[in-house]
């Protein structure tokens, strides 16, 4: 990791598509639909006729834009444009709603920067260490991790407890609809084709969230957002001094995103809830999570930016992907003849030290190119009216999901769930728990089957699911985390008990 | 996807120039190759290793992108609705394509899918991390057969080639192991890895990634592995077990034969070329020549043996 490296990342050419990367990364990002996955299954091929440095340089500064333009729909539209900014409309959207969305903003950009950061630095120093992790964590602290996932259900829904759990346990249920995973067993499909793929998890993010949005819009008067008058700029100095009096919090999220993005089973998505879930815990008295707490969307942005340094870990150091971008991205070095593997950073190093170091230049670039792309997206979305937000909206949902696999199910589906979602919704049903079930379902089942099946054969059960170290810990965490709330709601109940 | 529709407006305007003039069939412009998986597996990278060769003989781009879910069949259910005019071709998997269709309605038949080469197979084989007290196969057997059930192996999904292979073997040797399914290779190498299961049934490509991490303690080929000239094959220690997961290339069934037979040409000539064959055999792949003429024999076998092994471990009625 000589000096060396660190200047041939810093040519003019690597410079520029770090640059182009982040926005490009960032404007997909923030299209419901669009993934990272896409963005760079489309730009491999430049990877032949490039320096090999400069192509994963680019490849690496359109993931990371991505994850972060995440953050732009969930604020502006209450729709995560990448799975991994789902926690991120928790505080953000009301925060829009009350005429905050440009402060918004400007913190998912520090935020993510920062994790962005702590997650390159940790690839570039402890890569090899922290790969261990990805090994340690089998099946049993997968299942373990799921039900920490899922008890921030409990978290979230607070004295609507019955109702939370009921939209979990549905999402769950969504979640083993079609070809199940592993068992390749054809589930609760009813004959229909419509049903094989199952309920595909952006789909059902752009349904559940983004149409009921669209019909609220229709169904009421009032504008999208509240604008304060006068107020021209993104809150930049504003947002600075909310995200240094955080910065513990910030720390700490981005350290959870790195280390969750080493578990190649886990991803942006979990890191964003875990890291969420965690800030709310520790939360002071005054700060109201779910209403529109800045601490909620820096946790999120923070640890979700923070699982693409941590993901390269286990991909360069084991040959593991983290998530599917990683795997296009060691599919590009196979190509080029890059053996990844511990030997990896000794034999190739020039080439994965610059990359390493086109990713630290992206994730700074990400400052300036996120303000700007950031504060033209507020102004969009609040200046642009109704009649015409609303059908561009309405549009970007189809082919968003169309575009996920060229499938018109994928779009009946979408279709149906938000309307679905938006009736339930009336009744007091939030999205959050169900899409929570439909995404920790299937690891919840994987580890839970695969941990009973080893466990049997080995004939040892209990030691299976509660003798592991890690396990016992995740599972105190979620103890904590479940019963931490009905503590402090009776002791706040009792002195009102007594006024009376 | 809009990118498929500017190309298929590219193409289309390219089919309008060429009107009358086209009598043999040709390429308008780019592939659109789909990869019904999600990326990196053994589909995504041996696609991967097509595309610059595609590129440098004929001149188009060959754009890979993914449609995963339902195991493939998502994928394969569409392909005979998109248009067969040579310009978007699918990856195709065995067993998956003779399992699937047989367990359920899933949209695709075997036969409905114009398969028109297959290029290569991942071999199976049975892969042990470096520091396993397993130096050969006898040892991993001799343990099956004094603990059975104790053995346990991780394999990429139920119903599939690992899966076929590890019901294959334990009736061959008469011991007795217990498969863990996993979420594809990578996930099953990874449990491998980390020693939450005592060894793999994964493939010749998982040593080929892994290197000294991991010992292979025999391969399902015929002859050994020019990768691996060290392992042995199950043949020469005594079982007969020679295959794995075969991957080829389909066209929607609508194509005609003209552009069938030029595809079955193109693929058959990368696959000729010797820095390609280098490349895969590097990558742990075993490569492999049926074209469009041989496809119905070589599916027919292929075929009987899957359904037969699936039929006898009851994974299908």
């Amino acid at each position: 990791m000589e000096l060396g490296h660190f200047l041939s990342a810093l040519t003019p050419l690597n410079l520029g598509l770090a640059l182009f990367g982040v926005i490009a990364g960032t404007i997909v990002g923030s299209i419901p639909g669009l993934t990272a996955t896409m963005a760079l299954a489309i730009l491999v091929p430049i990877t032949f006729s490039m320096e090999p440095a400069s192509a994963l340089i680019l490849l690496g500064a359109i993931y990371t834009g991505a994850i972060y333009g995440g953050a732009y729909a969930a604020i502006l539209l209450n729709t995560p444009g990448t799975p991994s900014a789902i926690a991120t409309t928790f505080d953000g959207y009301p925060m829009a709603k009350r005429g905050d969305g440009d402060l918004a903003v400007a913190l998912a950009c520090f935020a993510s920067v920062v994790g962005g950061m702590v997650g390159a630095l940790a690839l570039l120093f402890l890569a090899p260490p922290l790969s261990q992790v990805a090994l340690a964590f089998g099946p049993v602290e997968y299942f373990w991790l799921s039900i920490f996932g899922l008890s921030l259900i409990a978290s979230l829904s607070e004295g609507n407890l019955a109702k939370g759990l009921a939209g979990g346990a549905f999402g769950m249920i969504l979640s083993t609809v079609g070809v199940a995973e592993i068992s390749a067993d054809i589930r609760l499909t009813f004959g229909s084709q419509v049903l094989i793929g199952g309920f595909g998890v952006v789909s059902a993010l752009i349904g559940l969230y983004c149409i009921p949005v669209l019909i609220d819009l229709v169904a009421t008067p009032d504008r999208h957002l509240k604008v304060e008058e006068g107020v021209k700029s993104v809150r930049i100095g504003e947002a600075f001094g909310i995200a240094m009096r955080s910065k513990f919090n910030l720390i700490r999220s981005s350290v959870i995103g790195t280390i969750v993005g080493i578990l190649p089973g886990a991803g942006g998505s979990v890191a964003g809830l875990v890291a969420y879930s965690e800030a709310k815990r520790t939360a002071k008295p005054h700060q109201k999570f779910g209403e529109g707490e800045p601490d909620g969307i820096m946790a999120t942005e923070s640890a979700n930016n923070a699982t693409v340094g941590g993901g390269f870990i286990p991909t360069l150091v084991l040959g593991i992907p983290g998530t599917p971008p990683d795997a296009i991205v060691l599919g590009a070095l196979l190509i080029q003849g890059v053996r990844t593997g511990p030997a990896m950073f000794t034999q190739s190093g020039s080439i994965v030290f610059t990359f390493i170091y086109g990713l630290i230049i992206a994730t700074i670039l990400m400052l300036p190119a996120g303000l700007l792309i950031g504060r033209y997206a507020y102004k969009s979305i609040v200046t642009i009216p109704k009649a015409i937000l609303v059908p561009t909206v309405a549009f970007m949902t189809i082919i968003g999901t169309f575009a996920i696999r060229n499938s018109i199910s994928d779009v009946i589906i979408m279709i149906c769930l938000g309307v679905f979602g938006w009736v339930v919704g009336r009744f007091g049903f939030k999205a959050s728990p169900i899409v929570l079930g439909l995404i920790l379902g299937p690891i919840a089942e994987q580890g839970f089957v695969q941990s009973w099946t080893i466990g049997a054969a080995t004939n040892n059960l209990l030691g299976m699911f509660f003798g592991r170290p890690i396990s016992q810990a995740i599972l105190a965490f979620t103890l904590i985390t479940l019963i931490l709330p009905l503590f402090l709601a009776r002791k706040s109940r009792k002195p009102t008990a007594e006024a009376e | 996807m809009l990118r498929r529709l500017i190309l298929k407006a590219g193409a289309a305007a390219a089919l309008a120039l060429t009107m009358g003039t086209a009598a043999q069939a040709e390429l308008n412009g780019p592939v659109n190759y789909i990869i019904p998986f999600g990326p990196g597996g053994e589909s995504d990278i041996s696609a991967r290793l097509q595309q610059p060769f595609f590129k440098d003989k004929f001149g188009q781009d060959m754009v890979v992108n993914y449609q995963p879910g339902g195991g493939g069949a998502v994928g394969w259910a569409s392909l005979n609705g998109l248009s067969g005019d040579g310009q978007t071709i699918m990856g195709v998997n065995l067993p998956h394509i003779v399992i699937k269709p047989a367990q359920k309605d899933v949209g695709f038949t075997t036969d409905g899918l114009n398969t028109f080469y297959m290029f290569h197979y991942t071999p199976d084989a049975i892969v042990v991390p470096a520091d396993s007290p397993y130096e050969t196969l006898a040892d991993l057997v001799e343990d099956a057969k004094a603990n059975p059930g104790m053995v346990t192996m991780s394999g990429s999904g139920k119903a599939s080639a690992n899966h076929l292979a590890q019901i294959k073997f334990d009736k061959m040797t008469g011991a007795l192991t217990t498969y863990v399914p996993f979420k594809g290779t990578g996930a099953s190498t990874t449990a491998l890895l980390g020693k939450q299961v005592k060894a793999q049934w994964g493939y010749t490509t998982v040593g080929a990634k892994q290197g000294d991490a991991v010992r292979m303690l025999a391969v399902a080929m015929e002859e050994r592995h020019p990768l691996f000239p060290e392992v042995p094959t199950f043949k020469e220690l005594g079982y007969d077990m020679v295959g794995g997961a075969y991957r080829g290339i389909a066209l929607p069934a609508s194509a005609s034969a003209e552009t069938t037979q030029m595809w079955s040409d193109m693929i058959g000539e990368i696959n000729a070329d010797p820095s390609f064959r280098q490349q895969m055999l590097d990558g742990g792949f075993a490569l492999l020549d049926i074209g469009k003429g041989e496809m119905a024999d070589f599916m027919a076998a292929r075929s009987e043996e899957y359904l037969n092994d699936a039929r006898a471990a009851g994974l299908i009625e």
